[in-house]
């Protein structure tokens, strides 16, 4: 019977206290970004100098908290108040927050935390705090070397980012694109990594060749893109890591269009020869080889569902370019996409419900979504040029790129990574610091 | 008296109809006089239909063979302009026998990137079927697409794009 009663007791009490907890709902569009203070990270004087000795920069502790900041602005969903308006101090925060002060700033969150020297490494602890509720709702610390004080940044957020809402993060990702420079009858393209944020910007290749649509393994720092090296259109990999780079659809005829499979061990992509494109698979293990499509017409812009069982894809079978799904054995196939226009560079969202796409109507791009089976179709943003959408790992955000009209000269090119929520909201310019095309978003780097 | 009226009015007003629709019509006409003139003043010697058919960008590979042919809107047939061309370039290739190509294949830029690198392939294959039938051998002729990568043209217009939807043979050696 006491046992009962406890049960009973738990039951009533677990839910309520969930619901007294703040939430972000990120499945509609956020016109009111909730409110939280990011207090800087607090920081003794003796960790202080090591690591403005270690990492140049007078106090990581607030630069941390800047990264957060800008990383839950970003996302659309969170508005950080003004620093200055902070009454408490970040190491007395910290330990206890005076949640009236907090409350008096309207802040409905609260992130405060610790960084500290410790052995050569880098010791974060945070604190995330529901400040209506007076209530901790995450505390966490780990340890890191110092040049990973960014990640620490964006770590951080991902945790704050899935307490609040439910879902994981984006933040400690990368994004690989491709560079651009020159005029537009003679581009150089490069390959480009950066931060999910912009930050630490590296160009991966020289410009000698032309470079095009590199694609992130979601399982490792593995890329596949395709080079025009020795004027020989063809599929390579690329380890980010150790720069070795190796070509893996060496036929005779334009090997493109490629991508990993869900588990990182094959690569889907097409094959040109005689005027035809179909889709093949290649097994990095054994280099076994796969045709997959057999059909006159042209068949490309592969992509699996995150299970691996079916494949989405481009096809001008129906005489025009349409959206078609298929099992991946190639048996199936079936045309889903029938609204008015053509459609292109279907991507399979990572979770699984959608397939993001580029529409071709009416002289105008749009990027879109609509549900597998083609149902539900709904487009995001209009513009004279964009296409190749790019899935965020939790499928919140895509990443695409746009290309502006030239003027009567043939002037004014440019060309840019975009983003914008499933929602259709919080559509916002990546900054890079050339042109840039064919973004590709990494897994989440860290768990 | 009432229908009568009604009748009056009627006509008064079918009369006022025709009015306007005499007017309108003549109005319509004197667009489509005005608008058939501009637009066959664009297109004699720039395009027929969308298909480009003027000289600006074409380079030869001899006196009198023209280096290049161009494509309808997601289309890879060649158009009557393209087939003489492309005899041009056959005969010019069987009587210098040593000579090897590549085919370039290209797209305008409203299209995506992997489906343009597709239709590029598409269209320098077509090039490269109608030299075949006129005697040149295949492992003579190489293919390469460039998709959307390489316009000859970088204006945002229908002028400019028909000049880059084009198949473009190269002398390789």
């Amino acid at each position: 019977m006491k046992i009962v009663i406890k049960i009973i007791f738990l039951l009533i009490i677990i839910p309520s206290k969930s619901f007294s907890l703040i939430e972000v709902d990120i499945t509609r569009g956020n016109l009111d970004p909730l409110p939280i203070a990011v207090s800087p990270l607090s920081i003794d004087e003796n960790s202080r100098q090591n690591f403005e000795k270690i990492l140049k920069k007078k106090n990581i502790g607030e630069e941390i908290s800047k990264i957060i900041e800008v990383n839950l602005k970003t996302s659309g969903l969170f508005n950080p108040l003004n620093k200055d308006a902070f009454l408490q101090a970040p190491d007395i925060a910290n330990l206890k927050p005076r949640f009236e002060d907090w409350n008096l700033i309207k802040a409905q969150a609260l992130i405060t935390g610790k960084v500290s020297y410790l052995d050569e490494k880098l010791r974060v602890e945070f604190r995330l705090w529901d400040v209506l509720a007076g209530k901790e709702m995450v505390a966490l610390a780990f340890t890191t070397v110092p040049t990973n004080w960014r990640r620490v940044g964006h770590i951080i957020t991902d945790k704050v980012y899935q307490r609040l809402t439910g879902e994981k993060g984006y933040f400690d990702t990368r994004i690989i694109y491709v560079a651009e420079e020159g005029p537009k009858t003679k581009r150089i393209k490069k390959l480009a990594i950066m931060d999910q944020d912009g930050a630490n910007n590296k160009f991966l290749t020289l410009g000698n060749e032309l470079v095009l649509t590199p694609r992130f393994n979601p399982t490792s720092q593995m890329v596949t893109y395709l080079s025009y090296f020795r004027n020989l259109p063809r599929v390579y990999l690329l380890d980010i890591e150790t720069g070795m780079q190796e070509v893996v659809g060496d036929f005779p005829g334009m090997t493109f269009a490629p991508r990993f499979s869900p588990n990182g061990k094959k690569i889907i992509m097409s094959f040109a020869k005689d005027g035809n494109s179909e889709i093949y698979t290649m097994d990095l293990e054994n280099r076994i080889v796969e045709k997959i499509t057999n059909h006159p017409s042209i068949d490309t812009s592969p992509s699996f569902s995150p299970d691996g069982k079916f494949i989405c894809f481009n096809s001008d079978r129906s005489g025009y370019q349409q959206i078609y799904v298929m099992k991946s054995d190639g048996s199936n196939v079936k045309r889903i996409s029938f609204g008015k226009g053509l459609y292109g560079t279907p991507v399979w969202s990572p979770r699984g419900d959608l397939i993001a796409f580029t529409k071709l109507h009416k002289g105008k791009f749009y990027i879109g979504v609509m549900r597998t089976d083609g149902s539900g179709e709904r487009l995001l943003t209009e513009n004279f040029y964009q296409e190749a959408p790019s899935w965020s790992p939790n499928g919140r955000v895509l990443i695409f790129y746009r290309e502006t009209e030239t003027d009567d000269k043939g002037e004014g090119f440019s060309a840019k990574l975009w983003s914008i929520d499933l929602t259709g909201y919080n559509e916002r310019m990546v900054k890079t610091p050339t042109d840039a095309s064919d973004p590709s978003w990494s897994s989440l780097l860290s768990n | 008296m009432k229908k009568l009226r009604i009748r009056n009015i009627d006509q008064g007003a079918i009369m006022k109809l025709n009015k306007i629709l005499k007017n309108t019509l003549l109005l319509v006409f004197a667009c489509f006089a005005l608008s058939a003139c501009a637009t066959s003043k664009k297109t004699t010697g720039q395009m027929q239909g969308d298909v480009y058919t003027g000289t600006d960008t074409v380079e030869y590979l001899a006196s009198g063979v023209p280096d290049r042919v161009f494509f309808a809107t997601n289309e890879s047939v060649l158009t009557t302009a393209s087939r003489e061309t492309l005899r041009k370039q056959a005969a010019y290739l069987r009587k210098n026998s040593k000579i090897t190509i590549v085919l370039e294949g290209h797209a305008d830029e409203r299209g995506t990137r992997e489906y343009n690198l597709a239709l590029g392939e598409r269209r320098a294959n077509a090039a490269k079927d109608y030299l075949m039938t006129y005697g040149i051998s295949s492992n003579r002729i190489s293919v390469l697409s460039y998709g959307k990568e390489r316009p000859v043209d970088s204006g945002s217009n229908p002028l400019a794009w028909s000049k880059n939807r084009r198949s473009v043979t190269v002398k390789a050696n």
